[in-house]
C-alpha cells in the first residue's frame, strides 16, 4: 500500500507499474486494477489558469487518508492500494492525484477507487490556489461527483 | 489550559493569523476560540477539526488540544 503526499511531480502509469512488482501483489491474486489520474486544466471558471498551488494540513491529511484507505480496503476487499497526492507548485497537465485500487473483480476495485476519490474531493484538507494573469484566487468550490453505484444483489 | 489554534488557505489570509497558543482558566468550546482570536462571526462555510478529525462549533476543549479552522476543502 503506498499512501503520500509529494511536492514533486509524479508519473502516475510509472507508479502503477512499479508497484505492480511489489511482492506484496502477488501475480495472478489479482483480476482487476482501477486507476483514477487528476491532472491540472490550463482553465476553470472561464479563466485561463497559469499554475496552481495545492495547499494542506499536515498531519490532519495523511490521518484522513489512512483512514479513508483502511476503510476502503475492508469494505470493498481490496488487495492493495495507491494514494498519492501533489502538493506545492502544479503547472497544467500535471498529474495532482493518483488512486489505484487492486482487487479479485472490476465491482470491487472500481468501487473503492470511487469512493477515496469523493473522499479526496469533499473531506480531505487540500486547498487549491490559482494563477491567473490577473493575480491569485482560491478555488473554493470542486467539480461535481456523484455517489458511488449501488452494488447489485 | 493551551490550545494551539490554526488557520489554513483564504481564512489564513484574510485574518492574517497561520498559528496562536491560547492560554484559559476556564472551559473553552471551539466556538469561543472563535470569537477570541478572529473578533468577527464566522463565515457560513467555516470547517473546524480538533486534533485532526472534524468537529462541530460548539465542541468543548481540552487542555493540548489542537484546533483548525478553514475553509471548504478541494483536493483530488
Amino acid at each position: 500500500m503506498l499512501i503520500e503526499i509529494r511536492k514533486q511531480a509524479f508519473d502516475p502509469w510509472r507508479e502503477v507499474s512499479y508497484h505492480e512488482k511489489n511482492p506484496q501483489l502477488h501475480p495472478g491474486s489479482y483480476g482487476a486494477c482501477a486507476a483514477f489520474v487528476g491532472t491540472m486544466r490550463d482553465f476553470n471558471l472561464g479563466e485561463n489558469v497559469q499554475a496552481m498551488q495545492l495547499e494542506h494540513y499536515a498531519g490532519m491529511t495523511e490521518h484522513q487518508l489512512a483512514k479513508i484507505a483502511d476503510q476502503a480496503l475492508i469494505k470493498h476487499r481490496l488487495l492493495d492500494l495507491i494514494i498519492l497526492h501533489r502538493a506545492g507548485t502544479i503547472r497544467p497537465n500535471d498529474p495532482i492525484v493518483l488512486v489505484a485500487t487492486w482487487s479479485a473483480h472490476r465491482d470491487a476495485a472500481f468501487g473503492g477507487c470511487q469512493e477515496i476519490m469523493e473522499y479526496l474531493k469533499s473531506k480531505a484538507t487540500f486547498w487549491k490556489k490559482e494563477t491567473l494573469a490577473s493575480g491569485q484566487r482560491w478555488v473554493e468550490q470542486g467539480t461535481p461527483g456523484r455517489p458511488p453505484p449501488r452494488r447489485q444483489g | 489550559m493551551s490550545i494551539t489554534v490554526r488557520f489554513f488557505a483564504s481564512l489564513r489570509e484574510e485574518l492574517g493569523i497561520n498559528q496562536k497558543s491560547v492560554h484559559h482558566t476556564c472551559a473553552l468550546t471551539i466556538e469561543d476560540v472563535w470569537r477570541d482570536i478572529a473578533r468577527r462571526p464566522p463565515p457560513k462555510n467555516l470547517l473546524c477539526a480538533v486534533n485532526h478529525e472534524y468537529a462541530g462549533f460548539g465542541q468543548r476543549l481540552e487542555d493540548g488540544d489542537e484546533v483548525a479552522f478553514f475553509p471548504p476543502v478541494n483536493g483530488g
